[in-house]
């Protein structure tokens, strides 16, 4: 790529290839963990960081690494950042980190981090590279945080942990099923189809996000 | 040593069921949803699956009990059981070629599937975290193996059926994919409760 374009790399991974929504790539935690949009929130800025970083120790190494073992390499190189992540997460976010421990060391089984290590790191240079991983991570973030708010307002009638939904001095919990295992999915299948609904009523697309499948 | 059979025997029913892993642990989604269109890859991904579930949980916990513990490279788990895993399925993959190349054919391409599998990955890390020795482990795998699989006949069996369905065009592939499992994790919801760990 000759003539970077900072502004299609951007759109292209909130919108044209959302991770989540248009990819259908690593949706284990976006269902796993968005019960509370804060859960969704800190885990989608782990994951931002590590594509950020996966992406620009890649672009930076692209030229030293024999193509033979190329996969192995981008491997150990996400191993060791989710590790970064990890131990960060575990001493400053306790509370989360004990409920969500495990999400966050698998970020390393992440398709969509390998995949643009592979498809843009691995080709572009430097800063290209940190703008694709970002916007990319940026619309994972998103995805996460539109479940969560979804997930956290319809079952426990709070956002971000402060109740909002209030009836003579008593919360209320409209759905409870929503931050069940259950919900998560139901919330997934809803959004995708709605976003599939929006893209071929009002864009002309072919809807079939997540249709790869 | 000590054994505590019932313990295991408890760690092996509530992974299968209680907690199975796709549907009260949201793991290994990417596999669940792209091989349950049909019941013949379904049923080889359960076998492969399962079997390289109990080899690396057991490689990964020698590993773990008689290198890391001792030399205090716990912070490490990560890349060492992904390097592990990845070496195993690697070898695995070669042999197989080799030695009875029929299998291969069947199963060869799911073994290249399942390297970065989060599920693959998570039954040693949650062996890890948990102190379990040996013998639970393997149990933590079997049972968890053996949920997946049926996870995977189940989908598998409900989607071929699916094909005869009008879906919304929305809602096809995918979408509807989620609002079943999400049916089914209901259903698996009943188990909750039968054994407390």
């Amino acid at each position: 790529m000759t003539n970077t374009n900072y502004g299609t790399i951007f759109k292209n991974g909130i919108f044209g290839e959302n991770p989540v929504f248009r990819l259908a790539l690593s949706l284990c935690p976006a269902v796993a963990v968005t019960s509370g949009v804060k859960n969704g929130f800190l885990m989608g800025v782990a994951v931002l960081f590590v594509m950020t970083m996966v992406n620009a120790t890649v672009s930076l190494i692209r030229n030293f690494i024999n193509p033979k073992v190329r996969i192995p390499s981008y491997m150990f190189i996400i191993a060791t950042w989710v590790t970064v992540t990890d131990q960060v997460m575990a001493a400053t976010q306790r509370a989360v980190y004990k409920d969500m421990g495990l999400y966050i060391m698998l970020i390393v089984a992440f398709a969509i981090v390998l995949s643009r290590a592979e498809m843009f790191a691995s080709r572009n240079k430097l800063l290209p590279s940190i703008v694709d991983g970002a916007s990319m991570g940026l619309g994972f973030l998103l995805a996460l945080v539109l479940l969560g708010i979804f997930r956290e307002f319809l079952g426990k009638g709070s956002l971000w942990g402060h109740q909002i939904l209030v009836v003579d001095g008593k919360a209320v919990k409209p759905l409870l099923i929503m931050i069940l295992p259950t919900g998560g999915f139901f919330a997934m299948g809803f959004m995708m189809g709605f976003l599939n609904w929006i893209d071929r009523k009002f864009f002309g697309g072919t809807g079939s996000g997540g249709g790869a499948h | 040593m000590h054994i505590n059979w019932e313990h295991v025997l408890t760690i092996f029913i509530a992974s299968a069921l209680i907690n199975n892993f796709v549907f009260s642990r949201y793991l290994g989604l990417c596999i669940f949803f792209g091989v349950t269109k049909r019941m013949e890859t379904a049923v080889g991904m359960s076998f492969t699956f399962t079997a390289v579930m109990l080899v690396g949980a057991a490689l990964n916990w020698l590993i773990y009990t008689y290198v890391m513990v001792p030399y205090q490279l716990g912070f490490l788990k990560i890349v060492i059981f992904i390097g592990v895993v990845a070496a195993f399925v690697q070898a695995a993959d070669t042999m197989m070629k080799k030695m009875t190349p029929a299998l291969y054919y069947k199963l060869g391409i799911y073994l290249a599937l399942i390297v970065t599998n989060c599920i693959i990955l998570a039954v040693p890390l949650i062996n890890a975290d948990e102190h379990y020795g040996l013998f639970e482990s393997m149990a933590l795998a079997l049972g968890s193996g053996l949920g997946f699989s049926l996870a995977l006949i189940i989908m598998a069996s409900i989607r071929e059926k699916l094909e005869l369905a009008d879906v919304p065009k929305s809602f096809q592939g995918l979408p509807i994919s989620f609002v079943l499992t999400g049916l089914i994790a209901l259903a698996f919801l009943g188990f909750s409760g039968m054994i407390t760990l």
